[in-house]
């Protein structure tokens, strides 16, 4: 029985530990957040909102990143949106199962591992010389739009799998052509992932820095962007080269951006939540 | 076969009737499907790009560096005035980066999989799995802030000559970063073992920790396999924590206490610059990114052979 007696010894203490390193992440999160928190409140003021960069970091702010960002989002989700969930479409509801499909799948399924950094310089030789957009809010997000297209396209795929096979077999009975169907039937049904998918993608991009550095999204801009060929720098950017630099001062204003970043990112989780809650409710089988 | 039972391709296939309105339907039908088809083909395009590109700017490169030079030169100064372009020491920096992240990321990582999916109550693991979640979703340069500004001050007190860059807590930072991939893969890899290899095991008086080390992880090794080797392809190819905490000195060490420059921070070193674009010097990002691409791929397309394979195995 003595052996027994530790076996059941060993399992406890083995689940001491499991339970403790599934906990750690969280204690590091914690420990992130709380140095964040730290370092950054105090700089949070309206002015910091307001102000461009600057050589001084008590004067520096994030204006034109915040505006940067903005501007580089709303393209990004033009862009890539539509087809993303077009190539959705196809490939769940006409896609027939042959060579091409498998390539395809194989090539959005490699491409969700390929580092950001290497989309940065495919969006450098072809959005910013080959198409001539120079350093442009559009070439970023261009590139994001690529970066982002392998987590939009397996969103929507997964929101369209869960609209029941019935209503489509109905629809069809009804003498509904296959766009008919999926305009009428599937997509409205599959609205709230879809849209849960595209907000979840699109927090991805907003954090997203290295590509915009390859393509040469600048750092010192003192002007609001105002079109999508201006040139533009975006949060995580500033974030970059405040972290970068030796003094305090620009540490704080780093956490400060950080505080404001983190702010965007957990409304965007938010609204995700809350939209797949709202619309899921209305529609119910 | 049964109605339901088809793919949504499969009972499309039902003929339109001959009339003109109908032939004009489906006119427009072939366009829709030939916009979609083309969309889906955006993501081959951006491969060819990228291979293109790539490719592209790398072959005047190699013809003017040769690539014995490239694969065994130990110094790499494009940007000095006495050039070399031995890609080693960057290839040390990724790979030691790389591996302080993973000798941390794996084991956290299996451990907690192996304690969501073996032994957390429903209620524990509702809670836990989401809070796991949330530290993917951080971005990396947020992470290269924390690496610099807390881990290396921390780490300073106990590790002695740790120099203000360095490969440790840059590793560490993103081996923190990494776990929730290792361990939500690691999970599903886990939880499609089914139960009745579980209950066998029990039933022959096994202990829970008998069962998790001796039945399910045998069972699901593929998978956790392939989570470790997805998790190699992103420490790889992680770029803000190194450029900010790791480092930009391209030297050939292993010593993780001392400044290295990894492959994806030389190309943000170089973007940063002033080195026109043209120059032998510029295109040294695209033959180093050339290296990434090809290490990532080859670590990507293994994961995902294996996770298909297991996939067959227990459907």
């Amino acid at each position: 029985m003595e052996r027994r007696q530790r076996r059941e010894i060993a399992g406890k203490v083995f689940e001491a530990v499991a339970l403790t390193a599934t906990v750690f992440g969280l204690v590091v999160l914690a420990m992130l957040l709380f140095d964040v928190a730290r370092r950054g409140l105090g700089v949070l003021s309206w002015s910091f909102f307001t102000r461009y960069p600057s050589r001084f970091p008590e004067q520096a702010g994030i204006r034109s990143a915040l505006l940067g960002t903005v501007w580089v989002m709303a393209l990004t989700a033009l862009f890539s949106v539509p087809v993303g969930v077009a190539a959705a479409i196809y490939l769940e509801e006409y896609a027939p199962r042959n060579r091409l499909t498998r390539f395809i799948e194989l090539n959005i399924n490699n491409l969700a591992g390929v580092p950001s950094i290497i989309y940065g310089l495919l969006g450098l030789e072809l959005f910013v010389r080959g198409l001539k957009l120079e350093r442009s809010v559009l070439a970023g997000a261009l590139t994001l739009s690529l970066l982002i297209l392998p987590i939009l396209i397996a969103a929507s795929r997964e929101a369209l799998r869960a609209v029941p096979m019935s209503l489509r077999e109905a629809a069809f009975a009804l003498g509904a052509t296959r766009w008919q169907v999926i305009r009428h039937q599937v997509l409205p049904l599959a609205l709230p992932g879809i849209l849960t998918g595209m907000i979840l993608a699109l927090s991805r991009a907003i954090g997203e820095t290295a590509p915009l550095i390859t393509i040469g999204a600048l750092t010192f801009i003192a002007f609001d962007p105002k079109g999508p060929l201006d040139k533009f720098t975006v949060l995580p950017i500033q974030i970059f080269n405040w972290v970068s630099r030796p003094q305090a001062g620009f540490h704080a204003r780093a956490a400060g951006a950080i505080l404001v970043l983190l702010a965007v990112l957990l409304s965007m989780n938010g609204l995700a939540i809350y939209l797949r809650y709202r619309l899921q409710r209305r529609y119910q089988w | 076969m049964g109605l339901t039972s088809r793919s949504a391709a499969e009972i499309y296939t039902v003929r339109l009737q001959r009339g003109v309105a109908a032939r004009w339907r489906e006119w427009g039908e072939l366009a829709i499907q030939g916009l979609l088809l083309f969309a889906a083909m955006v993501s081959v395009f951006t491969t060819l790009g990228i291979v293109a590109v790539l490719v592209v700017e790398a072959i005047p490169f190699f013809q003017q560096v040769s690539l014995v030079e490239f694969l065994t030169d130990p110094q790499w100064t494009p940007l000095f005035a006495q050039k070399h372009f031995g890609i080693l020491p960057l290839v040390a920096g990724t790979f030691l980066t790389s591996a302080v992240a993973l000798a941390l990321a794996m084991p956290v990582g299996l451990l907690s999989a192996i304690y969501l999916s073996e032994y957390a109550p429903v209620r524990v693991r509702a809670i836990l799995k989401p809070a796991l979640e949330v530290l993917a979703g951080i971005p990396t340069v947020v992470y290269g802030y924390f690496a610099l500004l807390f881990v290396t001050p921390l780490l300073k007190r106990v590790v002695p000559d740790l120099e203000t860059f360095n490969a440790l807590s840059a590793g560490l930072t993103m081996g923190v970063m990494i776990i929730p991939l290792i361990s939500s893969l690691s999970e599903d890899a886990l939880y499609a073992v089914p139960s009745s290899l579980r209950e066998a095991a029990y039933a022959l008086g096994a202990t829970r920790l008998e069962v998790a080390l001796r039945v399910v992880i045998p069972a699901a090794l593929s998978g956790i396999v392939a989570s470790f080797i997805l998790a190699a392809s992103r420490a790889v190819g992680e770029t803000m924590i190194v450029a900010i905490a790791a480092g930009q000195r391209p030297i050939l060490t292993l010593d993780p206490r001392r400044a290295i420059e990894t492959m994806t921070a030389y190309i943000v070193q170089v973007s940063l610059g002033d080195t026109p674009h043209g120059t032998l010097e510029f295109r040294t990002i695209f033959a180093v990114g050339l290296v990434l691409f090809l290490l990532t791929l080859v670590f990507n397309l293994i994961a995902l052979r294996i996770i298909e394979r297991y996939r067959e195995v227990y459907r």
